[in-house]
């Protein structure tokens, strides 16, 4: 494994202004490492061609004195819920057969923009529905770390794809996208960190949507100072999007002051669950002692509305994805499976183009809205969903951070908890409440379990403050001291 | 709440999805499991609670009614099933 596939963006940044390296060379070292982790099937569609004309033209920029900044050459992969002008665009979804975007979207057009280099599009749960990477249309995702048994472990999801291949150095970082934990999960079961922004942060436009009022793209990186790097070319306001916020970016990379004497912390009381994993409880303690080492004021708080946050999402997300999935019919693009009549060519269409998983979000979302059941569900879930971001506002008014584990469990094998969707669900149960209330959060990789996997440990913030987040991450990220050392590597 | 097959095949049929006879019961077993899970909301009170509309407390911006894209047949026309003279053609959707 070629040492320049072990560099962080911020180490390639220096290396890059220092002529040490080109960006072809840490392209070429990608793409090599690519080809060789295919068995991971972390990536849907590869772009070498694409990658090495983007990062001559880096380098050329950089020959001239014209740099455009951090990301510049750095070869990232973008998971394939982003539209990519000229590139295949899947969703992981059978429905989207040969959709090349004409069109970039506002969030990969910002990397492209600074300079990154697409080395190809990541493997995700079908339309970002799933916690472990197994719903794709394009086949499930094996985790770059094994268990010690042996066994092929899942790399969590949606965005399962990217934690792999960053997990596995086969990108230096990769875009992903998060509706109820789908950045900050698999971040926790690949080893890496994720951070999801406020909602608003980044613009929406040009991905494809699964819950428009909970989808924020976010990066996946393996440092939190990568991880704040990247936020800083990805984000802010986008005429193209009415809910992206109209908010100055401040300088994310500046907030790592590795300075938090004097700041609280929230432990949320209802975090700590019946029968929750010893490991996780045991790291969480360990998290709040490196937190008050460094001069932290840790305070217990209480989220009373926790245990809904689940149920509610379960209306929300596919309330609002039977919605936006609605567009796939068969009509304009993508798959068509032809009928006798248009509804029977719909139905075709859209029964053979989705997996199991969507169509039963589909077929919830769409018996939440139906007459009859809209108001004893779907009104009730926007009213309970009130009361889950008003826990977090009271709770801000006396923290400035709130530390929780970002799993209830270390990766799981291939093939566990597929036959109960209530068990796959629950993946998300320490993520979900915050996407809820739109908040930023992001998973760091705070230590190993006893099998040797990862395990995370989350913070969150109030809105539009990214800065504390990354600010503790930091901290905690130091403290933890964790190296990359999954399967592929070494 | 509990889902009988024919409640499943009507909101199949709402989404325009084919499920195929034999997988509706344990499709209105799947959901029926998922909807008891989600009942519990039903034991918290929430009369006179807002529903939540936007996560963000922001008004949305209006921009001026003017036409600020186009001239783009060739890309629009990229993904179309078919195309005659630089029309988008697809099958007859009104019945």
């Amino acid at each position: 494994m070629s040492d320049l596939t072990k560099l962080t963006i911020a180490q390639a940044r220096d290396k890059l202004a220092a002529g040490e390296c080109t960006s072809v060379e840490l392209t070429q070292a990608y793409l090599k490492a690519m080809e060789a982790g295919r068995d991971l099937n972390a990536f849907i569609t590869e772009t070498p061609e694409l990658a090495l004309q983007r990062a001559k033209a880096s380098d050329d920029r950089r020959a001239k004195g014209e740099s455009l900044g951090a990301m510049d050459g750095i070869p990232v992969a973008i998971k394939d819920l982003f539209c990519t002008d000229g590139v295949l665009t899947t969703a992981g979804s059978h429905i989207l057969d040969g959709f090349t975007p004409a069109y970039e979207s506002t969030v990969t057009a910002n990397l492209r923009d600074a300079g990154a280099v697409m080395l190809g599009k990541t493997n995700l749960d079908e339309f970002a529905m799933g916690s472990a990477n197994i719903t794709s249309y394009y086949g499930e995702v094996k985790n770059p770390w094994v268990g010690a048994d042996g066994k092929d472990l899942v790399p969590g999801g949606s965005s399962g794809g990217s934690a792999a291949a960053v997990a596995g150095r086969m990108a230096m970082a990769a875009t992903g996208t998060d509706t109820g934990g789908s950045i900050r999960q698999p971040a926790s079961f690949c080893g890496i960190t994720g951070l999801k922004p406020t909602y608003g942060r980044c613009s929406r436009w040009g991905t494809i949507a699964f819950a428009s009022s909970l989808d924020q793209a976010g990066p996946m990186t393996q440092t939190v100072r990568d991880a704040a790097i990247m936020l800083q070319a990805m984000a802010g306001h986008d005429a193209k999007d009415s809910t992206s916020a109209p908010m100055d970016v401040p300088d994310f990379e500046a907030a790592l002051t590795g300075d938090i004497k004097g700041l609280k912390i929230g432990i949320p009381a209802e975090y700590k669950m019946d029968g929750m994993d010893a490991e996780i409880q045991a790291l969480w303690d360990q998290g709040i002692e490196w937190l008050k080492a460094q001069g932290a004021e840790v305070v217990d708080i209480s989220l009373p509305h926790t245990k809904y946050a689940l149920p509610t999402y379960y209306i929300v997300a596919p309330a609002e994805a039977s919605a936006n999935l609605a567009r796939y019919d068969g009509v304009r693009y993508g798959l068509r499976v032809e009928g006798d009549s248009l509804d029977d060519m719909y139905m075709n269409t859209r029964g053979e183009g989705f997996g199991h998983e969507v169509k039963r979000r589909i077929l919830m979302g769409t018996y939440v809205l139906s007459s009859g059941y809209y108001d004893a569900y779907y009104i009730k879930a926007q009213k309970v969903r009130t009361l889950i971001a008003a826990d977090f506002t009271k709770a801000f008014e006396d923290v400035d951070a709130i530390l929780t584990p970002t799993a209830p469990s270390a990766a799981f094998a291939l093939g566990e908890k597929q036959e109960d969707p209530v068990a796959m669900y629950l993946n998300d149960v320490f993520t979900v409440p915050a996407s809820l209330a739109g908040l930023p959060g992001i998973s760091i990789p705070a230590g190993l379990n006893a099998a040797g996997l990862p395990l995370g440990l989350q913070i969150l913030g109030r809105p539009f403050d990214e800065e504390t987040v990354l600010k503790v991450a930091g901290v905690l990220e130091t403290s933890a001291g964790f190296t990359l050392h999954s399967g592929v590597e070494e | 709440m509990s889902l009988d097959q024919d409640t499943v095949k009507n909101i199949a049929y709402l989404a325009r999805i084919r499920v195929e006879e034999d997988k509706l019961e344990p499709l209105a077993g799947e959901l029926s499991a998922i909807m008891g899970w989600i009942e519990q909301l039903q034991e918290l009170d929430t009369d006179g609670v807002e529903p939540m509309a936007s996560v963000v407390n922001v008004s949305l911006p209006q921009r001026k009614d003017v036409v600020n894209d186009g001239d783009c047949r060739d890309a629009v026309l990229k993904n179309a099933p078919d195309n005659e003279d630089g029309f988008y053609t697809v099958p007859k959707v009104v019945e």
